[in-house]
């Protein structure tokens, strides 16, 4: 570690591994609702699990990014951050605000519209948070080195506080409300947030291989370009079905179906990269973290986001289980995988112990990783059938969902062998490893 | 793919092509807000009443299990067409009772069957959640959902 000032890092990660155990939990609870529906039902409702459940994901994978940003601009910057005080503030704030966000879900305290559950005045802390972070992290950037990496991270940054701010408009129109909470939601995930994810993927692979930065980084504006150009009509396939003009049907799944491509190219950039790696990094376990992203993310996001995406199909799957696993497998690949990737990476750097329990980080990979594929796998079965005896037969809704029992007895088997990997990969990373001597670079 | 492109042309085409892309995404939104406005949503339909039903959609946090317009989570039954279910198409009132003699009989507490809550609602927050549930039923949604029944 360079700079004094990553290690700023280090509190952002802790809390974003505390908030993964708990977002996993909230995971493992609501599967068990789906097989025994009686349980915690008089205690607290599906509706205040699951709400835990992404409200958790989302803060956690936040906090990563935060810890991501503070971990590696100084280097790439070559300067320390602006003000470590601010990141203090912040890194406060906003725990306590995610900590007063799931207090206040159970006890019912909340607003009702998926993933913007969070009551105002904690929306307004995040924009607060936003704006310190935002702050911070430019100011560093105008002071330092400006490399394509910083730039990326920095503008993916931006978006993600930009169009969160649509989170404070709600509309009375049903329609309307819809039509503009997908500015938070898909230009976050399939959009901005995507910037983020390829910034990070660039910076871990030139310090891990080595690899001429020109190279990278031309890469990577190729990555960032498709999944922008992509990404940002590919919004249209969420406006099939809501009330907006038909004409989305056409352009939302053809710019959708493009989506798979940004996802490809990092696959394919990122076995190029590592094959023509001149160093034999120490930390396997990050490399292997930073490849499964690549190839996860391909899967889950790509394959299987297109598998439902064009319009005359999405016309039978839509709000079926084939949307939740594709949210499963896409949300892991993508966004999980690359916190990982980075916290991976850095933990033995932030802690000064050469790579730590590198073994068992590996099994925690090949664990969480099988886990998830196997709830993809039982979730897309479920919603394969589904889709055919309530959307083509026309099946009553719970009749079905009787039908399709057994894949959600399967799930919750696949959501504890996750449940194992994650808390083996918290326990990996914080542990002592054997070898002590500090790492290099 | 990009063998032959230098880093600042993949730098200009990534700025311009994003800006191409975000103003076109942007001039449809706003072609597709005047489209839900004047077209695909009753607006002069849309009362205090059906409002408030939204906020009372809202504050029972009712997306976290239902889904509407195929959007919230899959763990309860679509509630877009609820409204015609419950046959308040033809008769508003007895859609109405219909509607809240269903939630009122919540939880059924039967074991193994899923458990929607009793979330006490007032006599005017059942009217309010009826009044919204009976106006999106109206929204054009494109044909979604299927409705194998009619065929």
């Amino acid at each position: 570690m360079k700079y004094q000032t990553q290690r700023l890092a280090y509190p952002y990660f802790i809390a974003a591994m505390g908030l993964f155990v708990a977002q996993v939990l909230g995971g493992l609870i609501a599967g068990t609702i789906y097989v025994f529906p009686n349980f915690l039902s008089d205690l607290v409702p599906f509706n205040i699990i699951r709400m835990i459940h992404t409200n958790a994901l989302i803060v956690w994978l936040l906090m990563g990014f935060f810890g991501a940003a503070y971990y590696l601009l100084p280097e790439e910057t070559e300067t320390e951050i602006y003000s470590p005080k601010i990141a203090w503030v912040q890194f406060w704030l906003f725990l306590f605000g995610a900590a007063a966000a799931v207090v206040g879900y159970l006890f019912g305290i909340h607003e009702g519209r998926e993933f913007l559950e969070q009551p105002l005045w904690i929306k307004v802390a995040i924009v607060v948070v936003a704006l310190m972070f935002l702050f911070n992290i430019s100011m560093t950037l105008m002071k330092g080195k400006r490399t394509v990496v910083s730039i990326i991270l920095t503008m993916g940054l931006w978006g993600l506080a930009l169009f969160f701010l649509f989170a404070f408009y709600n509309p009375s129109n049903l329609a309307l409300d819809k039509m503009y909470w997908w500015y938070v939601v898909h230009l976050w995930v399939e959009g901005v947030w995507e910037l983020i994810l390829a910034a990070i993927l660039g910076f871990l692979l030139i310090k891990m291989t080595g690899v001429d930065r020109e190279v990278i980084e031309k890469w990577l504006y190729v990555i960032v370009g498709l999944a922008l150009f992509s990404g940002l009509l590919g919004t249209g396939h969420h406006y099939y079905w809501i009330g907006t003009p038909g004409y989305w049907q056409w352009l939302g799944s053809i710019f959708s179906a493009l989506e798979v491509f940004p996802f490809l190219a990092m696959v394919i950039f990122s076995f190029y990269i590592v094959k023509k790696s001149t160093r034999n990094h120490p930390n396997k376990a990050a490399l292997l973290w930073v490849l499964g992203c690549t190839v996860l993310s391909f899967f889950g996001a790509g394959v299987w986001g297109f598998m439902h995406t064009l319009a005359p199909i999405n016309y039978y799957t839509h709000g079926t289980q084939v949307t939740a696993s594709h949210g499963h497998l896409a949300f892991y690949g993508a966004y999980v995988m690359i916190n990982l990737a980075i916290i991976t990476y850095a933990m033995p750097h932030l802690r000064g112990q050469q790579p730590y329990n590198q073994t068992l980080n590996m099994w925690s990979f090949w664990i969480t990783s099988a886990g998830m594929c196997f709830m993809t796998f039982t979730l897309t079965a479920a919603g394969v059938l589904q889709t055919h005896l309530e959307r083509v037969m026309g099946l009553d809704y719970m009749e079905v969902q009787e039908q399709i029992a057994l894949f959600y007895w399967m799930r919750l088997g696949s959501g504890i062998i996750v449940v194992s990997g994650v808390l083996l990969f918290v326990y990996a990373t914080f542990s002592k490893g054997n070898e002590k001597q500090a790492i290099a670079d | 793919m990009s063998e032959g492109m230098t880093k600042t042309a993949a730098r200009n085409i990534f700025f311009g092509g994003t800006i191409f892309f975000f103003v076109i995404f942007v001039t449809l939104t706003v072609q597709s807000h005047f489209h839900i406005l004047e077209e695909s949503t009753d607006v002069s339909t849309l009362t205090e009443s059906v409002e408030r039903g939204k906020r009372v959609w809202e504050k029972n946090s009712c997306i976290n299990c239902h889904t509407l317009f195929g959007e919230g989570a899959y763990f309860a039954p679509e509630l877009g067409k609820v409204w015609i279910k419950f046959g308040g198409d033809e008769d508003a009132e007895a859609g109405r009772e219909a509607l809240k003699a269903w939630m009122e009989a919540m939880p059924t507490g039967i074991e193994g069957r899923r458990q929607m809550p009793q979330f006490n609602l007032t006599d005017q927050e059942h009217e309010d959640l009826a009044a919204f549930f009976e106006w999106i039923s109206r929204v054009d949604t494109q044909g979604w959902p299927p409705t194998p029944d009619d065929e």
